[in-house]
């Protein structure tokens, strides 16, 4: 097991030493942490080392503007404690030990229900602390190796303090390298990470590329200050409150698509950046209309790319590691390990690579803490099931349990919430082995990989306002998709659902 | 991994995209999304909602209805768009038959997408067109 911290350990004592560990996970964000909790409950020895001074990763620096996206509600109709309350909670880590849940509602000072950044850090440091999770820092993973063995590939991590060997390396380090385009001009201009104090943006014009949520949180930021502000890429911008999912730039930042459409200065266009070139202290912007292929012309003071991020691997696409999209995210299976090379894993936002069935569109928040913190805990499973041999031991269901659990597990449980789709609670039936519940899985893995009878429960949304339960039926390793009813007050024990879940549940057959 | 740039010229030589100028396939590579799968992956699942519509960008995929391989799809070729149209389930499995990357538009987009681009709905009725006079001629 790693160890506990100890209370005053300083500099001197810092923790995991090169050498060679079972596993190394490198990062120390949501998604190191995440997975370095769940290892040690699993009892899997491992050695978390990060570049970083502290916890936090991303949130030590972002988002600028200083309110994070994600919401924590301090009051819910459940009990805080409970695991049904991290529903309402998207920010914490999840722990088993009720008194290591729910930390970020301790840090927030009340005035919103979007924490801080500040609070968002104090947040993941608490739950490092509270936890004992313990964290080489300062240690910063420089390049890889991969040497194949009898046993399999064995990676040797090159890092500011040595060398690091090990069969399982998790790398849980974001979606954080600035990227921009190759467009003539780009590489003049300041990217979204270069972005300064919003008060010296004071009576600028200001030509923001991208229309995502990072170019309309610079924008709503800097309506205060700009005297225009110009955002333009190929294609229309989405909205969330549209879209009625996460995708699209969030409600907290539409106020520029108001004062777009009242004429209030701010300009939302859809064109390509043709080129950028300096004109005196600013800057020349050439576009071409998406819809006329028309040409403007732009002269502006300030230009900002915000046009994302993309995954800092360094060198593990030269050791076989498939990348994929523009964020360069690692090509994965359903478990978040490489498809290309077995050994290597990814937590954190990472592992969006792995992206599942997203039915109607709808992607898994695995990109945010509120769906990562539980690939994490997945991810731990299943590492120490397939490298350790250690698996989860379940207690049988009697057989008329069955209906009030799976009724009780798509209404409270949060992994089913969060991440629609894409996990899924699972219960198996068979002659040797009765009725168990299967624990949580990758919905995909349930529908493709086979296995004994029984049901995958989930929660899913279609992009229509519904959110409904979905339950696929495995008998003989032929699935069946059964679709429940919505309900307003997202209320899933009514007599109807619990009629139709039945009859799906009868299928099964004698049990 | 490709940049806008490469898939935009990968979409200009598809026959789907063919009458379309550079500025308007930079909005087919900012509107659908880029996705992988490795070999055996199953991109269409025969039976489930909510299915999307893709274009092969790189790889080979094998049609299988009922657990019958039917036909393979290559480099330019598309699929989805029948079950989206219809507002059905998909009627067969796509399943990767190695390393794959598509282009992916989510079924709700689709519409919208090809009333946009009236073009691109030309090409793909001339391809609906030709898949039903290759299944008539195997009937007769």
């Amino acid at each position: 097991m790693a160890e506990l911290a100890p209370s005053g350990a300083g500099p001197a004592e810092r923790p995991f030493p090169p050498g060679d560990y079972p596993v190394v996970v490198v990062g120390s964000g949501p998604g190191g942490l995440q997975v370095s909790y769940a290892l040690r409950r699993l009892g899997i020895d491992h050695a978390v080392i990060s570049a970083d001074p502290g916890p936090g990763g991303m949130f030590r620096r972002w988002p600028f503007f200083q309110r994070l996206l994600s919401w924590t509600k301090p009051y819910a109709l459940v009990e805080r404690t409970s695991r049904a309350y991290e529903r309402y909670d998207w920010n914490s880590l999840v722990a088993d030990e009720p008194e290591h849940r729910a930390l970020q509602v301790g840090l927030m000072d009340g005035t919103s229900e979007f924490p801080s950044r500040p609070e968002m850090e104090a947040n993941l440091a608490a739950f490092a602390g509270a936890t004992g999770i313990r964290v080489r820092y300062d240690c910063r993973w420089e390049a890889t190796r991969r040497e194949p063995g009898p046993d399999g590939d064995r990676f040797v991590l090159t890092t500011s303090d040595g060398e690091y060997g090990t069969r399982v390396a998790v790398f849980a380090v974001g979606v954080a390298e600035p990227w921009r385009p190759s467009t003539p001009g780009m590489d003049l201009v300041a990217h979204y990470a270069d972005t300064r104090a919003a008060a010296s943006y004071a009576n600028r014009r200001i030509f923001i590329v991208g229309k995502q949520n990072s170019g309309f949180e610079l924008a709503s930021g800097l309506l205060h200050w700009a005297s225009r502000i110009i955002l333009a890429s190929p294609s229309p911008a989405k909205l969330s409150v549209n879209t009625k999912s996460l995708v699209g730039v969030r409600a907290r930042y539409v106020q520029p698509v108001e004062d777009h459409n009242l004429g209030g200065g701010v300009s939302i266009l859809d064109a390509s950046i043709e080129s950028i070139e300096r004109l005196g202290a600013g800057f020349r912007v050439r576009l071409r209309r998406s819809d006329t292929s028309g040409e403007l012309v732009f002269e502006v003071d300030e230009v900002i790319a915000a046009t994302g991020f993309v995954t800092p691997l360094l060198d593990l696409p030269d050791i076989g590691v498939a990348t994929f999209g523009q964020s360069r995210l690692p090509a994965q299976t359903p478990w978040w390990e490489s498809a290309t090379v077995p050994g290597v894993f990814f937590a954190g936002t990472i592992g969006q690579g792995a992206a599942g069935l997203r039915k109607h569109g709808i992607p898994a928040n695995s990109g945010a803490v509120h769906g990562a913190r539980y690939n994490a805990r997945l991810l731990a499973e299943r590492i120490a099931a397939t490298r350790f041999g250690r698996t989860i031991e379940r207690e049988p269901i009697a057989d008329g349990d069955v209906l009030p659990f799976c009724l009780d597990e798509l209404q409270r449980s949060p992994e089913l919430w969060h991440q629609r789709a894409y996990l899924a609670s699972v219960v198996t039936v068979s002659p040797d082995d009765g009725i168990r519940p299967g624990g949580l899985v990758p919905l995909s893995t349930f529908l493709d990989d086979g296995g004994p009878d029984g049901v995958a429960l989930t929660i899913e949304s279609d992009g229509t306002g519904a959110i409904y339960p979905a339950i696929y039926l495995r008998r003989d390793n032929v699935v069946e998709e059964h679709l429940l009813p919505p309900n307003p007050l997202l209320d899933f024990r009514t007599s109807e659902h619990r009629q139709q879940l039945a009859a799906i549940l009868e299928r099964l057959g004698p049990r | 991994m490709a940049s806008t740039e490469e898939i935009v010229d990968s979409l200009s030589g598809f026959s789907l995209f063919a009458d379309l100028q550079t500025p308007q396939l930079q909005q087919v590579a900012h509107t659908f999304e880029e996705r992988w799968f490795p070999q055996g992956e199953r991109i269409l699942r025969q039976g489930l909602t909510g299915s999307g519509f893709f274009v092969i960008l790189e790889g080979e995929a094998s049609i299988i209805v009922d657990g019958e391989q039917r036909t393979t799809l290559g480099r330019g070729d598309f699929f989805g768009e029948v079950s989206i149209l219809l507002g059905e389930s998909p009627v067969a499995d796509v399943v990767a038959l190695g390393p794959m990357r598509c282009l992916f538009l989510a079924g709700p987009g689709v519409e919208a997408f090809l009333l946009s681009n009236p073009k691109v709905m030309y090409r793909m009725l001339q391809a609906q067109a030709r898949r039903l006079r290759n299944a008539n001629r195997w009937r007769s």
